[in-house]
């Protein structure tokens, strides 16, 4: 089949690999119809995530038809079409049962567990297309993937509606609607939202939708603001305003009762011997980025709550702590537990609450998915969201 | 027991900053010191029952533990172990179950001519809360060639350490969700 490769930094190409088989009873293999390139795939373009290998295949948010289902696997048939969480949970450990599908224990396979299990103090999920410490499995950039424990993840999509509409449930309409509910939102709360990329503008789209009175958003991009603006937020260009003195003017003095930080930082240190290394290589980014943070916590009202879906993987340097303690801030975050969220959040596009498709700027053939990635890096304003169709021969 | 020499905390030994003299203290057995010790715990959401019979049933650890070569049952307690050594080379042992309390422990000590001498056992708790079952692996051995053997070991990702933490890891994938996860092609994954 044909596969989008990542083989260094700044260097991905479309080759020929070996088809996908299935390998355990639970297995499926999707023969893939859509499939994205995410913001943080450009942390893997950018080479800030360790353990990669040349030839590894990229891509975490897909979805097709299910060509081939293993023995064990009582819930998925051939033919089905269906959208597959980028989190590979298995169903039955301790924190599935819990729906912390983001923390399963199960699906990092055991060798690989050690890294993160080094870095964080436990082993971090399975994930499809995102280095070997998240196991290494073959992402979705490509004809075919390889679904392990498919009888949980992968949610049935009916016939009818287009791709383009319910792709997204694989990663970032469940990434910003998670973002938004760890706000715990209440009547009246102005909702502060930083970064207007695909997982803050659905960030935003959701805490309106979960009841927030107000919105504001925080870009520099002149169209990802307009985006955002479009949503119904309302809008600051951090180059043109003092966001924190703005925040505290536009909220009678009292500051947003809930902060998203749907911005992240680029210096990913995901395990010890490589955090001093990526600080270095972040140097530039350095008093940029984790400004965001620091802002973010700065700017929420006493009392308040503070959600980060950015992804952070190493240290923070001039961490407000005595903010944060003294005003009694909530802080919630963590990787998606998407299979939580895909039911509820296909039933809101199919009533047409959410809609998802205002965010693709690109749809290309996966042959040309090595543009993809570099318009996406390059062109942020206007690349919003690149959607690559394997299926389409150009 | 002389109570002077109980460790003084409630950890299992293989937490302790020196396990092996942590386990001739509490054994009184001084000559354990020169051992090293290991342990490792998982919670699995089965029942106990469950865990002990598999684990009882000695042929099924091949199907998590991937040093394994062979496992020979000889009789009741009696058992060969054909395990992955370094470089390509095995070592081999027959152990004995020496202690058996049904759907708690199971204890077995290598016999005397064992190339490399090596004891432990597996231990099976009620998790709280009805999470399952707390498994506690615990194993003492005698390094091959002492420090320099467990080095060379650790370089080959053979260290028992790391072994144990992974067969747990596998064994608790295998018993909650029925198989062992890989990102391998068929050829290449891991045998159940």
């Amino acid at each position: 089949m044909r596969a989008l490769t990542w083989q260094g930094k700044h260097d991905v190409r479309v080759e020929t690999v070996p088809d996908p088989q299935i390998v355990n009873p639970r297995d499926a293999i999707i023969e893939i119809t859509s499939t994205a390139i995410c913001g943080s795939d450009l942390h893997l373009y950018d080479h800030y995530i360790p353990r990669m290998k040349a030839g590894d295949i990229l891509g975490h948010e897909f979805m097709g038809r299910v060509v081939e289902v293993g023995p064990g696997n009582k819930r998925l048939q051939v033919g089905q079409r269906v959208v597959v969480p980028f989190v590979i949970a298995c169903g039955q450990c301790f924190f599935c049962q819990k729906q912390q599908y983001a923390a399963c224990d199960n699906s990092n396979p055991a060798d690989k567990a050690d890294m993160s299990e080094l870095a964080y103090g436990y082993p971090m999920t399975g994930a499809f297309g995102y280095s070997h410490l998240t196991g290494g499995y073959a992402g979705g950039q490509a004809e075919y993937v390889r679904v392990p424990y498919s009888d949980v993840g992968p949610i049935v999509i009916p016939e009818g509606i287009d791709d383009d509409k319910v792709l997204f449930l694989s990663d970032i309409l469940p990434t910003g609607w998670m973002a938004a509910e760890n706000c715990m939102i209440e009547p009246g709360d102005t909702v502060a939202v930083w970064g207007c990329g695909p997982v803050g503008l659905f960030a935003i789209q959701s805490a309106l939708v979960q009841g927030a009175e107000r919105v504001i958003a925080i870009d520099h991009h002149p169209h990802r603001l307009e985006l955002a603006q479009s949503l119904g937020a309302e809008i600051l260009n951090y180059e043109e305003v003092k966001v924190r003195e703005a925040l505290v003017e536009m909220t009678g003095g009292i500051g947003p009762d809930a902060c998203i930080d749907a911005v992240g930082m680029e210096s990913h240190g995901m395990s010890i011997d490589n955090v001093l290394d990526h600080v270095k290589a972040a140097v530039g980014l350095g008093t940029d980025r984790p400004h965001v943070l620091r802002q973010v916590i700065l700017a929420c009202r006493k009392g308040g709550r503070v959600s980060i879906p950015g992804v952070y993987g190493g240290m923070a340097d001039k961490f407000p702590i005595g903010a944060l303690m003294e005003k009694g801030l909530t802080i919630k975050t963590g990787q998606t537990h998407v299979q939580k969220y895909t039911q509820d959040l296909l039933d809101l596009i199919m009533e047409g609450k959410l809609d998802t498709t205002f965010l693709i700027s690109h749809r290309l053939p996966l042959e040309e998915a090595a543009n993809g990635y570099k318009i996406f890096k390059e062109q942020q304003n206007d690349v919003t969201k690149v959607v690559l169709k394997p299926k389409v021969v150009h | 027991m002389p109570s002077h020499t109980s460790p003084s905390n409630d950890a299992p030994l293989s937490a302790n900053r020196r396990p092996a003299k942590a386990a001739a203290q509490k054994s009184g057995e001084e000559s354990l010191e020169k051992f090293e010790l290991i342990g490792r715990t998982v919670t699995i959401a089965r029942p106990r029952e469950e865990l002990f019979r598999f684990w009882r049933d000695l042929k099924n650890l091949t199907s998590f533990m991937e040093n394994i070569e062979s496992i020979q049952v000889l009789d009741d307690t009696r058992s060969h172990w054909v395990v992955k050594a370094p470089a390509g080379q095995t070592v081999e042992w027959d152990a004995v179950i020496d202690e058996e309390r049904p759907n708690e422990l199971i204890s077995w000590t290598s016999t005397a001519e064992a190339s490399i001498k090596n004891a432990g056992r597996v231990e099976f708790r009620d998790a709280p809360g009805g999470r399952g079952t707390q498994v506690t692996a615990t194993i003492i051995y005698d390094a091959p060639g002492g420090k320099l053997g467990a080095l060379i070991a650790k370089l080959f990702q053979r260290e028992p350490n790391v072994q144990a933490r992974r067969d747990l890891r596998r064994f608790k994938q295998l018993m909650e969700t029925g198989e062992v996860s890989t990102a391998e092609p068929p050829a290449a994954a891991p045998r159940t």
